[in-house]
């Protein structure tokens, strides 16, 4: 469907994305996902189009510049490569930009920022903890100053690019309890007391690293915490939106891919004397599949359009977050329909997009959270 | 120095092209269009050498519809320096194409004109070569290897049976092998930097050339269909085979 947003420089970053990406990642996906990891190279190559800039100072090796647009393409087209660990485990730094960017004093900008921007190093957002994912506002981890310095104790878990990431946003309470006592701290992994264990045998995003940190007075200077005292949850929730758009757009991607390749084996397949795509219960699924991508994507387009005009739509960020996933759940479903036996083998896009649906529809803000949240800004 | 890189929009690459239903070309309507990928090479090599500081200026050319500002486009975000389009909606030949870049040559006194070996929609095959001729310039075609001197380039050549390596005295044309370089991917603050770049827009008559065709298209059909194969049981049944249809 044509994009009423388009324009000539966003056509043309998408066309650069979908190059590389056939290029450089599909004919790869598969035994970089088998191997549980990508060469460390693509995380260069990715930083070098400028896919980590956005909202970044050219000086930090940023684009200069922010587009929600340009920020969709790439999360679209990198995800239908279709083993979604892959820009799971590269993209997730982008995550903890924005509070760095945003937040860190300029002694720590200077040294880390243009290093992770440019795909030099790995930086993870650490909010969800072994006792508690979706209620940030009760996490556990406790920051307390001491002298100059701030002490962190606690863990985090399910922390994507975990275990090769070299800098770390990390939430913990400084305060009382309840969402207004909690801080973000920029956190190195050399720092002692921090440590980290691999959270292996995963259903989906094998590429991706995944881990628990473990803080034991972890000593960190005044100056490394990012933002206000107290104020983190509003960061922490203000950064969750373009994760989210992230993911909604990641998962117009994923169902691009799954109907792109129903479509192929329809057409190539023949059952009862004609293709598949000839029989009625096959068209009826393509239609089904076309309609909530064509659906996702305009109400996403509409959300890129407002983010870009400087009102980022929270309720319909929301709306928009499970709508996708709940469309994802049907593509994937009815494509693994489609494709039968053949879907079920390990080494192909559906298959394993049919895995990965529940990360993107639990991570970054459950459904369950998401019609929460979405009913919440209703005011109700 | 300064390179001209003449480029050519063409059906992508990856399009699974089809005939006309009724036989007068192919099907171009909704169809992904692209830098002729010999093209991209060619300014790929162009960008190499201003990296190198042998050139301090890429000049990219378009003949072709308003829609080719786009293929220039490409070729701005990938490091040239500025564009000129030659408007031109109708089909349009090799001479003609040589001609016009013969005048735009005129003008802009390039050191050397950098161009695909060929375009991947009609394989003609013969731009560079009817340039260089127009234009009385050396030639090194089929470059798999470029490497400038003062006044002169060695371009290594792929013919038959080896590589064979020309000393050209500048000005010349190069024309781009498959295997003389990958071209990078346009990042994108280069692409919003190529917004700012400017495109000249010229026509053919501006250079005094009649681009009507000389040859007419006839008939464009799909190659025949490949009849099945058989499937032998043992090397004593190929060899039969063999015999049989008389191949040894």
């Amino acid at each position: 469907m044509r994009n009423p947003f388009e324009t000539e420089e966003r056509k043309a970053f998408r066309e650069t994305v979908r190059r590389f990406v056939e290029t450089e990642i599909t004919p790869y996906a598969d035994d970089w996902d088998e191997a549980g990891e990508v060469p460390w190279e693509l995380h260069a190559k990715l930083g070098a189009l400028g896919a980590f800039g956005f909202g970044v100072d050219e000086k930090y090796g940023g684009l200069g510049f922010d587009d929600c647009f340009m920020r969709a393409a790439f999360s679209e087209e990198f995800y239908k490569c279709g083993a979604t660990g892959i820009p799971a485990a590269t993209g997730g730094r982008s995550i903890s930009i924005g509070p760095i960017e945003k937040f860190a004093p300029d002694e720590i900008k200077d040294r880390v920022l243009e290093d992770i921007v440019t795909g030099r190093k790995g930086s993870s957002l650490g909010i969800t903890e072994p006792g508690g994912g979706s209620d940030v506002a009760n996490m556990k981890t406790v920051a307390r100053k001491d002298g100059d310095d701030w002490v962190i104790n606690g863990s985090k878990t399910f922390i994507t690019g975990g275990m090769k990431s070299e800098y770390f946003v990390v939430g913990a309470r400084t305060g009382g309890e309840g969402l207004t006592g909690i801080s973000l701290f920029f956190v190195e992994a050399d720092m002692p007391g921090f440590s980290r264990t691999l959270i292996d045998r995963k259903m989906g995003w094998w590429a991706s690293d995944t881990a628990t940190l473990y803080f034991d007075d972890v000593r960190v200077p005044a100056r490394n915490m990012l933002g206000q005292e107290n104020f983190g949850f509003i960061a922490i929730m203000n950064n969750f939106n373009y994760e989210r758009l992230g993911m909604v757009a990641g998962s117009v991607g994923m169902m691009k891919a799954c109907l792109e390749d129903s479509i192929a084996w329809a057409q190539e397949r023949h059952t009862f004397g004609k293709p598949l795509i000839k029989h009625q219960v096959i068209r009826h699924k393509i239609a089904d599949m076309s309609a909530k991508i064509d659906a996702t994507e305009a109400y996403l387009n509409q959300i890129c359009w407002l983010a870009n005009e400087g009102e980022m739509p929270v309720a319909e960020v929301s709306k928009a977050k499970f709508f996708a996933t709940k469309a994802l759940e049907f593509c994937a479903s009815e494509a693994m329909q489609i494709l039968g036996g053949a879907g079920y083998l390990r080494g192909n896009r559906v298959e394993r997009i049919y895995r990965e649906v529940k990360v993107m529809a639990i991570g970054g803000g459950s459904e369950e959270i998401m019609r929460d949240l979405a009913v919440r800004q209703m005011g109700l | 120095m300064k390179v001209m890189v003449p480029v050519k929009r063409v059906v992508d690459y990856n399009v699974k092209v089809r005939v006309k239903s009724d036989n007068t070309g192919v099907e171009l309507a909704n169809v992904k269009m692209s830098m002729n990928p010999f093209d991209e090479i060619a300014v790929e090599e162009a960008i190499r050498l201003k990296e190198a500081g042998k050139v301090e200026e890429i000049v990219v050319v378009s003949i072709g519809p308003k829609a080719a500002t786009e293929t220039i486009r490409t070729g701005l975000a990938m490091g040239a320096d500025r564009g000129i389009l030659v408007e031109h909606d109708d089909e349009i030949h090799p001479l003609a194409v040589a001609k016009i870049l013969k005048g735009i040559v005129g003008e802009e006194n390039p050191d050397i004109v950098l161009l695909g070996k060929q375009a991947i929609d009609d394989d003609c095959n013969q731009t560079g070569q009817m340039l260089a001729q127009l234009l009385g310039w050396a030639q090194g075609t089929f470059a798999s290897k470029v490497e400038a001197e003062d006044g002169s380039l060695n371009v290594t050549r792929e013919v038959d049976g080896g590589l064979e390596t020309v000393k050209l005295n500048l000005p010349a044309i190069v024309t781009t092998d498959l295997r003389l370089n990958e071209p990078r991917y346009a990042s994108l603050p280069n692409i919003m930097k190529a917004k700012r770049k400017p495109i000249d827009e010229k026509t053919a008559a501006d250079y005094g050339v009649d681009a009507t065709p000389r040859l007419k298209t006839l008939k464009v059909e799909e190659p025949a269909a490949r009849e099945a194969g058989i499937k032998v049981e043992s090397v004593d049944e190929l060899v039969g085979k063999l015999k049989e249809k008389g191949l040894i």
